[in-house]
Formats: C-alpha cells, structure tokens, sequence
C-alpha cells in the first residue's frame, strides 16, 4: 500500500482552526471547523461543489476574514499567532516566503506574459533576492525538478501546456522553501495521464521537502495519493474526519460512502 | 515477555447507509495475542472477518469497540483509540501490511516502490536500493523489469513486488494477507523462507493463508475466527 509519510518529530501544530465559520448574510458557507495541522502533514479537504470547502480553503489561508473562530499558525520564531491580528509585514511574509498557493487555474497564480524563469525568480527578488545569476540558476534548477525543459526558462507560460503550467506554478511556489501549500484543486483542469504525472511529482517533493499541505479536492484518488488525513465536508459542516485510509476504506456517514461508492472502477 | 499485539474484545460492524442502513456484522469479542518471533494464522471461511481483523490491526478499518494494543515504541499503545498521527507513526516503525494487491503510484520504478519504505525511515537512497533489488532477486523479478512501473506487470510480478515491499523493513510486526495467493511453487517457498528469517528475528506475524500446506510451515498457533462471529 503506497502511502505518504508525515514526520512526527514536531509535537507543535503549525496551524489551528478553532471553531470557524463564514457566513454571507443569511446563507452560511462554513461552519464550527475545528482541526490542528503539524509540519509536515498533508490534510486533503473533499466534498462537492458548494460544500464550503473553497470558502474553508480561503479562511485558512486568511484571504477571507471568518464571521466565527479564529485561525492560528505558527510563525517561524515558534509562537502560535492569531492570522486576524497580523501586521501587514507579517501577511507579506507569509503570503511571500513561508506558504504558498496553488491554484487550480495556473493563470491564477502565474504572470502568463512574463518568461518562466522570471515567474519563479519573482518570488526570490521579493524576499530579496538580488543576484541576478543566482536567481537565475535557481530557477532554473526548479525547473529541471518540476520537470520543465529549462531550454524553455525565457518562454512565458502563454505558451505553454496545461500540465506545464500548472508544474511551473508548483515551482514558483516552492522556491522560497516554504512550511504549508494550499492547493485548490490542483489537478483539476487537467487530462488524466497529465494528471497522474502532476500527483506523482507533487507527492515527492511534499515529502522531500517535509511541506505541510491543505488540499481541497473533489477527486478522491487525488486525496488518497497525496494526503494523510481527510476532512469530509457537506453543507459547511465537517461530517467526517480521519486516516485518509480509514475514511476512505470504512467511510461511516452516509453522505461519504455516497462519495466513496461514486467512484468509477478504472 | 510482553506480547506484540494484544487485541481484547474488539467488534466491528459495517452499517451500510445506501443500503436503508442495513447492519453487517463482521466479527465480535476478538480477543488474542502475539509474542514476538511467533506466526499466528487466523483460519476460518471466506466471509468470516479475517481480513476485517488484519485491518482492525493495521487502523485501516475503525473499531466499534474493545482495544487493539500495539507494542510501539517501547510502550502500548490503542490502536482503537488512537489519532491519525499515531497510526501513522505505528505503521511506519512497528506494523507493517502485504496485501494481495499492490497499489502502486503511477510512473513509480519497481525498484524505488520496494526501497520506499527504507527511504522513509531514513536509509540510504543507495542502501535502500540494494536491499530492494537483493529481494526482488530472491522473489525472482529479473533485473530487466526493475526501472519499469509494475502497472504493466502480470498478478503474479506484481504481487512478488508487494511481498518485496512488504519485507523490506525491519519492522517487528508484519500482518500478510494470503501473501502466497497467486504464486508457483518456487516463489511460494521463498515466501515460506522470508517468513522464516523474520521469525528468527523475533518479528511477530498475523498471516492469513488459504493453502494447507503453506499454513502448515509457517503457522505457531492457529485462531479460528469463526469463534469471533458476530452473525452467531
């Protein structure tokens, strides 16, 4: 059974979630989520569309403000922080340097009309980076571990594949080694065997780099690929958590093993 | 000494919503133990829960009730009771599992599926690989077929790949489901072999085997599961 490795050396969650909710108006996106992440741990959050599980994605990585609850994370000096009450140059750091972001649409997280080497070294020059050779060869060895032919660093990603786009996208997230990636559907838009090859690499390099991760997904093989544990949501609520194994091979609600039976045999 | 499992009076029912929430019993009051360096063979019909219990063992399928001790790392731990970090840390360094089926990644050489558990716990990726290949040597897949994925292999290669995996670490709790099922003559002798070796170094086993005479070599003490019944 072919499954990802967490490390267990650190006892200290690197972010909490304490009872959050997100209401808009009257109509309520989320609701009373509670669950602490540690390094090193990849927690895939599944359900389908409308579930709340992009409204929960956004709330954790503080680019909506919760109604309810509150979301911690721990900061590089070991202090567990409120995102709520961050200063700006703290949100700057985080969003720069210690988390990344994938998005499902790469157009999203990339400059489509600027060269792949620079939509890499983008990151490096914001924390500072200013050695043009070095952030070069930098990016260029993200490349080459994303997979991309770096003959094409000076092509902007316009012109680029679906499948390398979204590859490029990783790289530009990961240059800065940071501790926790949020992923919206990383997968989603993209051909099967695209697909495999994407997971596969994402996979490595999560355990290479020991990198916490939050995965939202539809896709319960993605899930099962990538993630330890598996947070089902339904209605903005979470209705089942556990051991990505466990969950998906003894689902106990109804509406997960309506989810899990859905599945097509390959 | 302390036994390696220690499993008291643990039950496991499915309750199959899609179904009018029609209850599956599988089995109840499952109660046993196992020292290290002893081979226990749960017998019993098909349908009888022995798979349900290897996976009750391994945290893969929930309790409903009763206690699955685990000797983890210098102490017990519930395996019943425990969170998703600690089962982690248990199948990484105390119970390990060869299914009959292998779930591999795609694009994954054969040899690098084998060597993964090593890598994990910190070996050498050349160490790691060595080992790997010494195995896959034994079990017989010959060296030309290493670098491929084993997606493409027949049930057999693929099932000797697993059995490779699965007896690469030195983990000291293993559970094999019918390790042996689709397997000739030869290799099932080398399985008889591995197991072997493992007991000489004290590692506790739960195997499941259908074949009489493969149970016969390999078992120390048989568990009927039919005793465990829930349906009785």
């Amino acid at each position: 059974m072919a499954e990802p490795q967490v490390s267990l050396h650190d006892d200290q969650p690197l972010l909490v979630a304490d009872h959050l909710g997100k209401n808009y108006g009257r109509l309520t996106a989320c609701r009373d989520v509670s669950f602490a992440l540690y390094p090193g741990e990849v927690l895939a959050i599944v359900g389908e569309s409308g579930s709340g599980k992009s409204t929960l994605l956004q709330l954790l990585s503080a680019q909506l403000a919760p109604s309810a609850g509150r979301v911690s994370y721990r900061m590089r000096d070991g202090v567990l922080r409120d995102l709520a009450a961050l200063g700006e140059a703290e949100r700057r750091f985080l969003f720069r340097t210690d988390w990344g972001f994938v998005h499902q649409d790469p157009a999203q997280g990339l400059r489509m009309a600027v060269s792949a080497g620079a939509n890499v070294g983008e990151r490096l020059m914001a924390v500072g980076w200013n050695h043009y050779g070095r952030i070069r060869d930098t990016a260029s060895s993200w490349l080459e571990r994303v997979e991309i032919d770096t003959a094409r660093i000076d092509d902007a990603p316009r012109t680029y594949s679906g499948g390398m786009r979204q590859r490029l996208q990783i790289a530009r997230n990961l240059v800065t080694e940071p501790r926790l990636v949020f992923m919206d559907e990383p997968t989603g838009g993209l051909d099967v065997s695209v697909q495999a090859r994407l997971l596969d690499l994402m996979r490595n390099l999560v355990s290479e780099l020991g990198l916490a991760a939050i995965v939202v997904t539809h896709d319960l093989a993605v899930a099962r690929l990538l993630s330890h544990r598996v947070m089902v949501m339904k209605g903005g609520r979470v209705i089942e958590t556990g051991l990505t194994d466990q969950v998906l091979d003894d689902p106990r609600e109804p509406y997960t093993q309506l989810l899990v039976s859905s599945i097509l045999p390959a | 000494m302390t036994a390696m499992i220690d499993i008291t009076n643990a039950g496991k029912t499915f309750v199959m919503h899609l179904q009018g929430g029609v209850e599956l019993p599988v089995v109840r009051g499952v109660s046993f133990q196992v020292e290290p360096g002893e081979c226990v063979v749960l017998s019993g019909p098909s349908g009888a829960g022995k798979s349900s219990i290897l996976k009750m063992i391994f945290g893969n399928y929930r309790c409903d009730g009763g206690r699955i001790g685990i000797w983890h790392r210098g102490a017990v731990i519930d395996l019943a009771t425990a969170e998703p970090r600690q089962v982690l840390s248990v199948r990484r360094s105390t119970v390990g599992y060869v299914s009959q089926f292998l779930r591999a990644v795609p694009r994954v050489a054969t040899i690098d599926v084998v060597a993964e558990p090593l890598i994990a716990n910190g070996t050498a990726r050349a160490e790691a690989r060595e080992k790997a290949g010494a195995l896959l040597r034994r079990l017989n897949i010959p060296e030309r077929l290493w670098a491929l994925p084993p997606s493409t292999f027949s049930g057999g290669e693929q099932q000797r790949v697993n059995i490779a995996r699965g007896f690469i670490s030195d983990l000291p709790i293993l559970l094999l489901d019918e390790p042996t099922a689709s397997l000739d003559a030869a290799n099932r002798a080398v399985v008889v072999e591995l197991i072997g070796q493992k007991k000489r170094e004290k590692v506790a086993m739960v195997a499941i085997v259908h074949d009489d005479e493969i149970r016969h070599l390999i078992a120390d003490r048989i568990v009927d599961v039919t005793s465990f019944a829930a349906a009785a």
